[in-house]
């Protein structure tokens, strides 16, 4: 999303707005509850999402008129507006995923109506949309974790098999079985929250949140270094030598990769080669039984 | 409440206090109870779906199934659930049971287009024995019949067999099994001459290759999967192949995903008999002591109406003989499938096709080979499954840890009911045939039944014409599943009772062969069931069913393990089970009303005895008294039949079952059972049970009894102890895309939702999961149409359309060309679309391909 992020205006500029729009409506509001109204607007409840190209919260606010176009044309009536009372600005759009997620229409009918780019026009792949972020959020609950097969949330996930990896692991308890971990990729991850919705646990145990209440960030100085290996296309600084070894016989050591190899060992698990016969045809035809 | 670290500290200190002042605190001695569990009696059953026979353990609290769990003790899940299974105490709660019979009538009147009324059992029956009796009397054998199940627990399966085949005089028996594994039945009478795979789960950990043949296991053996992920993930060298029409999830794990165009299978599996034969790497030890070369005959048909002309145009149709021949003959057979042939046809890469035929070759390899509806619901399916067997004796990898052909199974006791009791038109418990005298004679002296009262297939007893109630000769009297729906729309079928299964829904052509005779005015369709379903929508009376744990019961999985469980709760409303239905249907009709006058003559003591007392209380199924039905731990359980019947008929049906594989005189061996209170003890047990001990894999010395010692290997299902390699080429599927209908069709189910989802959409959570059946298919073609994921499409074949949506990104990814729809959704009709070629042999239809096109809705 970072397109998106790009086209923001200047953000104080939006902020001052915001706060002005905001204390002049409150003015309007007094008979209704100042309190509530304040309260309200500035804490997003974290079940609520915003519909597809939503500007960052705090411009969101600013720029969204409550017109409730983006309402009027949602098809399967997924967003609705905020009343009074809710955790959410009143007369915003927003969904809640567990209720029904985002349906992720190709042509995003919500967006184009809205009138100020509150929701950004420029968002035209709805796969680019950054709604949330889904989180498995309790392995202790998530029944795949517990090792049963379950795979709702990979499933039914819109932008299948990227947005939801499932991970094959060993279950140790079972000492027979694999487990098959749901992996949520926030680089495909739409936030649409069908994955939320759909869970089928009491509660869900996967749950879509605003996206810097999800999303840790890693320590700004480190690297990955099998990730920036791999990008430079070689080691980052020179090449290893080769190394040599003391070895008893019957024993060799495969530095970067296997380790340890005993011979006997090697043997019995070394994968066949190409084919399960002698190079020499006549090996195996003077090897063969069949008589005839 | 969890014993959590603080809960336990807590408890701990009370406890301690409680120990030194010597007394017990509730709750402390064992860290499984809980407050919120108090009260909650714990038993096992098996799960109510799929083949795989996962154990579960159902919490009953007031009457009502209030928790569950895997049953940590089972060896075949340990503990684990898939997400159906996750939900099965749900199954019994949906909001729509059926609580009471109800019949169409008007005006207080039974009437073909009437409206459903509740009835008493009595009128039930009443009208439905009236039906039976007049069908019977007037259209002969195939005037009445019966369509069993694959979830019938085993007694259910064998009651019913007993109805029909001992009391009706009638073969018109058949389960939906037929459309499952019939395939699989057929292959291993023809290789092996006895049913059921000779490998167990424990291949899972000691194979390295596995390889599935038309097998989803991602999605449709859930446990089995993740056993066979676990091994790939933990075993050196372990790999897997994935050969299907279309990329489904199992291809996730696929070290080698061959996706082949429908139906050259065939030509696969012969191209990997030809490559080992090519390179020498056969067995020949193996070969020249325990197997026989044969030729299958050919140019069979596919099963169709015979004025099909396809029919017409087959030269042996329905011929299933097979002659020997030699090695050399053999080897010639195949030798046209060439690598190169075999990637033409199929459309896989040569590179791909000979890493699968190393792996079997490979002398250091062990191989397990899956296999379900892909390869059975195939109109060469019997063919398919013998090829597979060729290779695995071919390289002498059977019948031992990690080398074994293995067929899997849909139906929670596809094998433990409609194979082992014999619930097919052409069987008998234990593996004999009507077909048999000697068979039919031993079964009529179990079943203490005059001579000749079992119909012969073709109604000739030792040679003899077998006298019929209708005055005529009984003729030609088997009639399969499909067969069935035809024989109603042609009127000669008139009566036709579906228990615990959703035919309506499950048959092929539903349209233009299923429902013009159900709705015929002259026939009486009974259909048994829980919930209304398709097809108790499409009956004229429908029983409500007491499922799975409101009965005792049994079922036996794809390993050959038969698992039972005590009745856990009742069943609502006067909801009665399948056994019971049976049993007292039997009540209302009587030996005069079925039986010719000479047969009854053979045994006058049955003289005006009811079809019930002739077959039920015949001195040793109710001589099993009622008695009180305890756990280990003393809690008691109800018995509703037992208590209805005054006997304990579960135990009275198995024991006399028994009979069958211990009485003097068996034609057969090798289906050995262990006594019944055995089995409500154990984990499930596998058969043949002999001297108390399981069989894991049969056929091979040491492991199974039967096999003397010195012999090394022995197949005695076959006369000559020999398996049997049997030839068969590739021809040709029923019906493929052309200009008019250019796409393939494939249907099949997914995780979610279990067979006609009668069971599991009435579960919220999986509703929600997968509410609709969706059309799959590839994106180019999609956009060659311009339709869009979501865009609704109508899927037209000759014979019928649905209109579904659109789904180019699921984890169904067909090639350009094939569309794939799960029929699970009783608001698409896939069969409606579906054609209903069989298998000539088999009589098992092929689901997996017929030509559709599709277009915008």
């Amino acid at each position: 999303m970072s397109k998106i992020k790009d086209n923001v205006q200047s953000a104080s500029r939006r902020k001052f707005i915001s706060e002005t729009a905001k204390n002049a409506c409150a003015v309007g509001l007094l008979g209704l509850g100042i309190g509530v109204y304040s309260k309200s607007a500035n804490s997003l409840s974290s079940s609520a999402l915003r519909p597809p190209g939503a500007l960052p919260e705090e411009d969101f606010l600013a720029a969204c008129t409550r017109c409730g176009l983006c309402v009027r044309d949602c098809p399967y009536d997924i967003l609705k507006l905020a009343d009074i009372g809710e955790q959410v600005a009143v007369g915003t759009p927003y969904f809640v995923a567990r209720e029904a997620g985002c349906e992720m229409c190709p042509d995003i009918p919500c967006v184009p109506v809205c009138p100020t780019g509150a929701l950004d026009h420029k968002l035209t792949n709805i796969d680019d949309a950054r709604m949330g972020l889904a989180v498995v959020i309790d392995q202790e609950t998530c029944i795949a974790f517990l090792g049963l097969r379950c795979e709702v949330c990979f499933n039914i996930c819109p932008v299948r098999g990227k947005a939801i990896t499932v991970e094959a692991s060993h279950n140790k308890r079972s000492g027979k079985h694999a487990r098959f971990i749901p992996i949520v990729h926030s680089d495909s991850c739409t936030g649409c929250g069908k994955c939320e919705e759909a869970c089928i646990t009491d509660q869900a145990a996967i749950k879509v949140l605003p996206i810097d209440l999800a999303k840790g960030k890693l320590g700004e100085h480190y690297r990955l270094g099998w990730k920036e290996k791999e990008a430079a296309g070689a080691s980052l600084v020179t090449p290893d030598t080769e190394h040599r070894y003391n070895l008893p016989e019957g024993v060799t050591y495969d530095h970067g990769g296997e380790g340890l190899i005993i011979q006997s060992e090697a043997e019995a698990q070394t994968p066949l080669s190409d084919s399960p016969f002698s190079d020499n045809p006549l090996d195996t035809l003077n090897n063969s039984s069949i008589k005839d | 409440m969890e014993l959590t670290r603080r809960n336990f500290i807590k408890s701990n200190a009370i406890a301690a206090t409680a120990a030194v002042a010597g007394v017990t605190v509730p709750g402390m001695s064992s860290a499984k109870t809980s407050e919120a569990d108090d009260g909650i009696r714990w038993d096992k059953a098996a799960c109510r779906y799929c083949g795989t026979g996962c154990s579960v353990l159902l919490g009953v609290k007031e009457g009502r199934v209030v928790a569950s769990q895997g049953d940590p003790d089972a060896p075949v899940n340990k503990g684990l659930n898939c997400i159906k299974g996750y939900f099965l105490p749900k199954i019994l709660y949906g909001k729509d049971r059926l609580t009471k019979p109800l019949l169409r009538k008007t005006n207080g009147k039974y009437d073909k287009n009437g409206k459903f009324e509740a009835v008493s059992w009595d009128e039930a029956f009443k009208t439905m024995a009236e039906k039976w009796v007049a069908a019977r009397q007037s259209k002969g054998p195939k005037g009445v019949g019966m369509f069993g199940s694959g979830q019938w627990t085993v007694w259910e399966g064998y009651a019913a067999s007993k109805l029909l085949k001992g009391g009706f005089r009638s073969n018109s028996l058949d389960p939906n099994a037929r459309h499952c594994m019939a395939s699989a039945v057929g292959a291993f009478m023809r290789g092996f001459g006895i049913d059921e795979p000779m490998g167990c789960y424990d291949d899972l950990e000691h194979a390295d290759v596995f390889v599935l043949w038309g097998a989803n296991m991602a999605e449709m053996h859930p446990i089995l999967w993740s056993r066979l992920t676990d091994t790939r993930l933990t075993k050196k060298g372990c790999e897997v192949h994935v050969l299907s029409t279309f990329e489904h999830r199992s291809f996730e794990l696929a070290d080698n995903g061959i996706i082949f165009e429908p139906q050259s299978d065939l030509a696969i599996a012969n191209y990997i008999a030809n490559y080992i034969i090519e390179n020498k790497a056969y067995n020949k030890e193996f070969l020249d002591k325990h197997v026989n070369f044969n030729q299958a005959t050919t140019d069979i048909g596919y099963g169709l109406r015979d004025n099909h002309p396809l029919e017409k145009a087959a030269k042996n149709r329905n011929k299933g003989k097979f002659n020997k021949i030699s090695f050399d003959e053999y080897a010639k057979s195949v030798s046209e499938y060439t690598v190169q042939k075999a990637s033409k046809m199929s459309g896989v890469p040569e590179k791909a096709l000979i890493k699968l035929a190393k792996a079997y070759a490979d002398p250091n390899k062990k191989v397990t080979s899956f296999w379900t509806m892909g390869m059975n619901q195939h109109t060469r399916g019997v063919w398919m499954n013998g090829l597979v067997y060729n290779i695995h004796l071919l390289m002498g990898k059977i019948s031992e840890p990690g080398n074994s052909p293995f067929s899997l199974t849909g139906q929670p006791s596809a094998c433990g009911t409609a194979r082992e009791v014999g619930t097919f038109t052409h069987r008998l418990p234990a593996d004999l045939v009507v077909k048999k005298d000697a068979h039919c004679e031993f079964a009529e002296k179990i079943w203490k039944l005059p001579a000749d009262t079992i119909p012969r297939h073709n109604g000739m007893a030792n040679k003899k014409e077998q006298t019929d109630i209708t005055g005529k000769p009984m003729g030609k009297t088997l009639v399969h599943a499909v067969a069935m729906h035809r024989a109603l729309k042609d009127k000669k079928m008139n009566t036709f009772w579906v228990m615990c299964n959703n035919n309506m829904q499950a048959a092929a052509n539903m349209n233009e062969e299923s429902l013009p005779g159900w709705r015929d005015p002259g026939n009486f369709i009974t259909v048994s069931d829980p919930y209304p379903t398709v097809s108790a929508q499409a009956a004229d009376l429908i029983l409500p069913t007491a499922m799975w744990i409101e009965k005792e019961g049994a079922y036996g999985n794809a390993e050959r393990r038969t698992q039972f469980w005590r009745q856990q709760v009742a069943a609502p409303g006067d909801a009665k089970s399948d056994l019971w239905q049976i049993m007292e249907f039997s009540k209302y009709v009587k030996v005069e009303d079925v039986w010719p006058a000479d047969l009854i003559a053979k045994k006058p003591e049955y003289k005006g005895k009811r079809l019930y007392d002739v077959l039920y209380t015949n001195g040793q199924i109710d001589k099993f008294p009622v008695q009180k039905v305890t756990d280990g731990s003393g809690n008691e359980y109800a018995n509703d039949e037992m208590a209805d019947f005054g006997f304990y008929p579960q135990k009275g049906l198995f024991e006399e079952y028994r009979l069958f594989n211990t009485a003097e005189g068996k034609p057969k061996k090798g289906h050995e059972m262990a006594e019944f209170d055995a089995y409500h003890k154990a984990r499930g047990i596998r058969w043949p049970v002999i001297d108390g001990k399981e069989t894991l894999w049969r056929f091979r010395e040491g492991y199974d009894k039967h096999v003397p010692k010195g012999a090394g290997i022995q197949f005695y299902g076959k006369k000559d102890g020999r398996a049997a390699i049997i030839s068969a080429p590739y021809e040709p599927p029923a019906e493929s895309p052309d200009k008019d209908y250019p796409f393939w069709l494939s249907t099949g189910r997914v995780l979610e939702h279990w067979h006609s989802g009668s069971m599991t959409r009435r579960v919220p959570e999986l509703h929600r999961a997968v509410p609709d059946a969706l059309v799959f298919m590839h994106p180019k073609d999609a956009k060659n149409m311009r339709l869009r994921r979501g865009s609704k499409v109508k899927v037209v074949s000759r014979r019928g359309e649905i209109i579904s949506r659109v789904e180019t990104r699921g984890r169904n990814k067909p090639p350009q060309g094939l569309v794939y729809v799960p029929w699970f959704d009783a608001s698409r009709l896939i069969n409606k679309v579906t054609l209903d070629a069989t298998d000539p042999l088999s009589k098992e239809t092929d689901y997996k391909k017929c030509a559709v096109k599709i277009v915008k809705a």
